[in-house]
Formats: C-alpha cells, sequence, structure tokens
C-alpha cells in the first residue's frame, strides 16, 4: 500500500492524467472534484499529502487551504497548490495561505513526482 | 473647471449628466465661451466638490489646489514640500507653479486610465473565463501527451482513452482560442471609455458616412461648433483631428465637385488614374473624394482607403467589407500601401488575397506622395494610401498573398512575419 494522495481537481482530463502517472510511480490516489464538501472527504480520506486546485466550484483553494490551517489536526498536511494562473503575486498568495508548494499550469509530470515525492520525504 | 473636472477623473458627459446639461453646452462653458449663472454654478461645484468661488476663481485658484493635492501625495520623509509656503511659490515662480499643477492633473488622470485598465484586465469575466479554458485544456493535453509518449508499456484501453481526452481538449481548445480572439478582436473600445482620438474620428466618420461635407455640412466657419456637437467626439485631440479632417474634404471637394466627379465617375469607372487625368488633378485628392465620396445605393462600389505615415504607422481607415483592418499595432508588410511608402509618386495596381478562414481578393491601388509642408528648408512628411475596391473577377498575373497583421494571420511559411501568430501553429 503506498502513500495515499487525494487530489482536489474539478477538470476531468486533468484529474485523470494526474492520477495516472501518481499510479504508475507507486501513490494510492483518491479524487474529489469540488470546493463545497472539499474539507469532509479530506478528513475521511486522510491523505499523507494534498494537491489542491485553486479554482474550484463552489469554494476555492484559497478558502479550503485557510481551514485546513486552522484546524489543528489538518494544519500540518504538505499541501501542492496548482493554479492556472503562473504569476509570481499568485505563488506569494498561495504560500501566504499556507501552502507547501506551488505550481503553475500548465505543469511538467515529472515536476509535479519530484515535488511530492519531497513533500511526502518530507 | 476643466482643470478640477481631470482631476477628479470625471468625463465631460458625466459631468454634464450630473449638472443636468449637455456635454456640448458643458465644453463651452470649460473653453470660456458661455457664462455660467449662479444655479448652475452652485450644481458644478458640488459635482466637482469644489466651492463655487474656487471654480468662479479660475486658473490660479485651482492651481493652487493642484498643488495642495500634489503636495499632499508627496513622500513626507525627506525633502517635504512647503505647504504653508504655496502662495508664495505661486507668486514667485507662477511658470513652474503652472507646470507643476498641470503635470498632477495630468499625472491623476494618467493613474485614473491606468487603474480601468488594469481593472478591465482583472475583471473582465470573459477574459478571465477564457484563458482559464485555455490554459485547462493546455494543461490536460501537455500532461496526457507526456503520458503517452513516455509511458512504453501503457495498457490499450489507457492508451486510447487518452488519445480521446486528447482530442477533445484540442477541440476545446481551439473553440475557446477562436472566441478569444474575436473577442479581441471585435470589443469595442467604447466598453473602456479609453478610444484613441483617431477611433473617435472614426466612429464619428462612420455614423456620417465618411463625408460629412454631404450629409450636415456646417456652414463655413462653423466648423468649431460642429465638432463640439458631435457625441463621438469626446476628447479634444479627436475635435482637433476632425477640424483637419473637415478643412481637408472642404478643399478636396472645391476642388472636385460634386457634379464634375460624378460625371467623371460614370464615364471612366472607378480607376483613380482614368480620374485624376480625366479631372486635371492629383492623384491624392482623388483617392480621397473616391473613398468618401457618396455614391448611388443601387450602383455605388464600396471603396475603403488606408493611409500612413513616413513611419507606417495607420492614420486613416475607412474599412472595406471583408477587409480586416488591424485596431492596434501596425499592419501587414506585404500590403501594397507599404510598397507605396518606399517607392514615392510610383503608382501601384495589385491585386490582393487576404488571408482567413476564407481568403477573399481585393483590386487595390496605392500611391505615395512627399509633402514640405514647411517649405524648402523644412521635413520632408510624407502620406502613403491605399484604396480597397473589390477584386477582378480574373487576372492573369495572380494575386499577392496578404494578411491582416502577424498576430491574428494563419498563413505559413510567410517570410516577411515579424511575430508568430496566435492563429498559425507553424509561425
Amino acid at each position: 500500500m503506498g502513500r495515499r494522495i487525494l487530489l482536489i481537481e474539478d477538470e476531468p482530463h486533468i484529474a485523470e492524467a494526474i492520477r495516472f502517472f501518481l499510479a504508475r510511480d507507486g501513490w494510492t490516489v483518491a479524487t474529489h472534484d469540488n470546493g463545497l464538501d472539499a474539507l469532509e472527504v479530506i478528513r475521511a480520506q486522510e491523505p499523507h499529502v494534498l494537491v489542491l486546485d485553486v479554482m474550484l466550484p463552489g469554494r476555492s483553494g484559497y478558502e479550503i487551504l485557510a481551514d485546513l490551517r486552522a484546524d489543528a489536526g489538518l494544519a500540518r498536511l504538505p499541501v501542492l497548490v496548482l493554479s492556472a494562473r503562473g504569476q509570481e503575486g499568485e505563488r506569494a498568495r498561495a504560500e501566504a495561505a499556507g501552502a507547501s508548494r506551488f505550481m503553475a499550469k500548465p505543469f511538467a509530470n515529472d515536476a509535479i513526482l519530484a515535488a511530492l515525492r519531497d513533500m511526502a520525504g518530507s | 473647471m476643466r482643470e478640477r473636472r481631470l482631476l477628479v477623473g470625471l468625463k465631460q458627459a458625466d459631468l454634464a449628466r450630473a449638472a443636468g446639461i449637455s456635454p456640448a453646452y458643458l465644453n463651452l462653458i470649460e473653453h470660456n465661451r458661455r457664462r455660467v449663472g449662479p444655479e448652475l454654478l452652485a450644481t458644478l461645484a458640488a459635482v466637482l466638490g469644489v466651492d463655487e468661488t474656487t471654480l468662479a476663481e479660475g486658473a490660479e485658484s485651482v492651481i493652487f489646489e493642484s498643488l495642495r493635492e500634489a503636495a499632499a501625495g508627496a513622500p513626507t520623509e525627506e525633502h517635504a514640500p512647503e505647504v504653508e509656503r504655496i502662495e508664495e511659490f505661486l507668486g514667485r515662480f507662477p511658470g513652474w507653479a503652472a507646470l507643476l499643477a498641470s503635470r498632477q492633473v495630468r499625472m491623476t488622470a494618467l493613474e485614473r486610465s491606468l487603474e480601468e485598465l488594469n481593472e478591465r484586465m482583472a475583471h473582465d469575466p470573459f477574459l478571465s473565463a477564457s484563458l482559464h479554458e485555455v490554459v485547462s485544456a493546455v494543461t490536460s493535453v501537455r500532461s496526457t501527451a507526456a503520458i503517452l509518449a513516455e509511458t512504453d508499456d501503457i495498457d490499450p484501453q489507457w492508451r486510447a482513452r487518452f488519445h480521446l481526452n486528447i482530442y477533445e481538449d484540442s477541440i476545446r481548445l481551439s473553440e475557446a482560442a477562436a472566441a478569444l480572439v474575436s473577442y479581441l478582436d471585435a470589443s469595442q473600445e467604447s466598453e473602456t471609455g479609453l478610444m484613441s482620438p483617431q477611433e473617435e474620428v472614426e466612429a464619428w466618420l462612420a455614423r456620417s458616412g465618411y463625408d460629412p461635407q454631404a450629409a450636415d455640412a456646417p456652414p463655413p466657419g462653423t466648423d468649431e461648433d460642429y465638432v463640439t456637437r458631435m457625441p463621438e467626439l469626446a476628447s479634444t485631440a479627436a475635435r482637433k483631428l476632425a477640424l483637419a479632417y473637415l478643412a481637408r474634404s472642404r478643399q478636396d471637394a472645391e476642388l472636385l465637385p460634386e457634379d464634375r466627379f460624378r460625371a467623371a465617375l460614370a464615364d471612366v469607372g472607378a480607376d483613380p488614374g482614368l480620374l485624376a487625368r480625366r479631372l486635371g488633378t492629383g492623384l491624392a485628392p482623388v483617392f480621397r473624394r473616391l473613398a468618401t465620396f457618396r455614391q448611388d445605393e443601387e450602383d455605388g462600389v464600396p471603396v475603403g482607403l488606408v493611409a500612413c505615415d513616413a513611419s507606417g504607422t495607420l492614420t486613416f481607415r475607412k474599412p472595406m467589407p471583408g477587409f480586416a483592418l488591424p485596431r492596434f499595432g501596425a499592419a501587414c508588410p506585404l500590403w501594397p500601401l507599404y510598397e507605396a511608402l518606399a517607392r514615392p509618386m510610383v503608382p501601384i495596381r495589385a491585386v490582393v488575397e487576404l488571408a482567413g478562414q476564407v481568403p477573399q481578393r481585393f483590386l487595390t491601388y496605392s500611391f505615395s506622395e512627399p509633402r514640405f509642408p514647411a517649405g524648402f528648408d523644412g521635413p520632408q512628411v510624407v502620406e502613403a494610401m491605399m484604396l480597397i475596391l473589390p477584386a477582378p473577377r480574373a487576372r492573369p498575373d495572380g494575386e499577392r498573398a496578404i494578411g491582416t497583421s502577424c498576430r491574428i494571420c494563419p498563413r505559413s511559411g510567410c517570410v516577411a512575419r515579424r511575430e508568430p501568430s496566435i492563429l498559425s501553429v507553424d509561425a
């Protein structure tokens, strides 16, 4: 049983691709496609690492991240934030909101894998 | 009043509406050509957030207020302006004071324009949604394509599924890109309130059928009042351009009166060379008259006209149906217009094929003429013009392949391309 990862991403084809290469890398991957009940899903899944898109239906990735960091049980969960906005300002905003890592779309699959291995190792 | 209005960032139309008067009337007031009664003055002062005396006292008071605002916005740590000595400064150095005040007003106006542009870029919902759609589709295609390219032992079912995903994403991507291009291409500057003076003039000419002389010709000597009444000509710069246009079109109409021009046109057709010879005049007035002349609805030929100066900047655009003219930036370097610019006084006739989903053919006549408006020792000023007419059915010598401008031209393998196209993969 590999390390558990939860991917919250509303674009089905992106989620499918990430799920595929993570599974081949030995991760156990669960996916979720909206922001509304994301927090409940995170609590239920208890992932080792979370991959979180910013623009989600219902609630934004930043709102979810703020709740996570305010929750004693989830405050230290490593979170990789994905955003379609790639400017430095967006990276700073993600880091200020409590993201462990930030990655702009479109991304290289290898870069995601390297970041996640690093995050899980730490 | 105008200084104060610009300072608070109000458009003439906004202030006029708030005060219950017409923009044209407000314009006359702002140019000291109408007196203001006490009631209207009170209303205007209230809208502009100044007291009536300041507004009535005029320029010096406005300069004083502007200097105070400049001082208020200055960094206070070091070299703080001596606010208590503004009057002394104004008295001793009126020229410097006026300059500083006008810079302050200009800076405030520019800051507001910048804010409006930023606002638009950041909050335009269509732009934002379209760009997000493009980035999402590209992300999916890139990630999925990498899997297909880098995974040797991929299950055939997964392979088929990923191929389908890429296919669907490519359709989504092309639809989003096409929507984005047409939006950027067609969106009217009026939405932003940031039209350039040239665009204001073009909007006015488009409404008046490009022939203000024929439509509701202003009596001689009243051009200034006339341009003030035109709703499209909101800026001072646009009104100046319009005045120059009116003066030149009046000269052209005097040189080539309607009856004579109509008779020659009926006789030799819309060929500027033959018309110039028949009318015993130069090519330039014939080009302009041909493009702006009001023809009969039934047998009139649509005629477009573009003009540029020696830098290649388009200075006049009268659209021709089907011939897309660039809104921003430079046009296609292969336009015969630019060949004419490089070969002054040589008339160039060329059939062109404009790139597009359905390529369209047009007949063009181009010509450029150097002028020396300041006399023998003055600089040479060149204007090139290109008339655009419907193409004849067939020509044995073929067409020249041109585009609108590189950025939106789908033509591949073009040797004159100066920047990649957002529509062509191999550009």
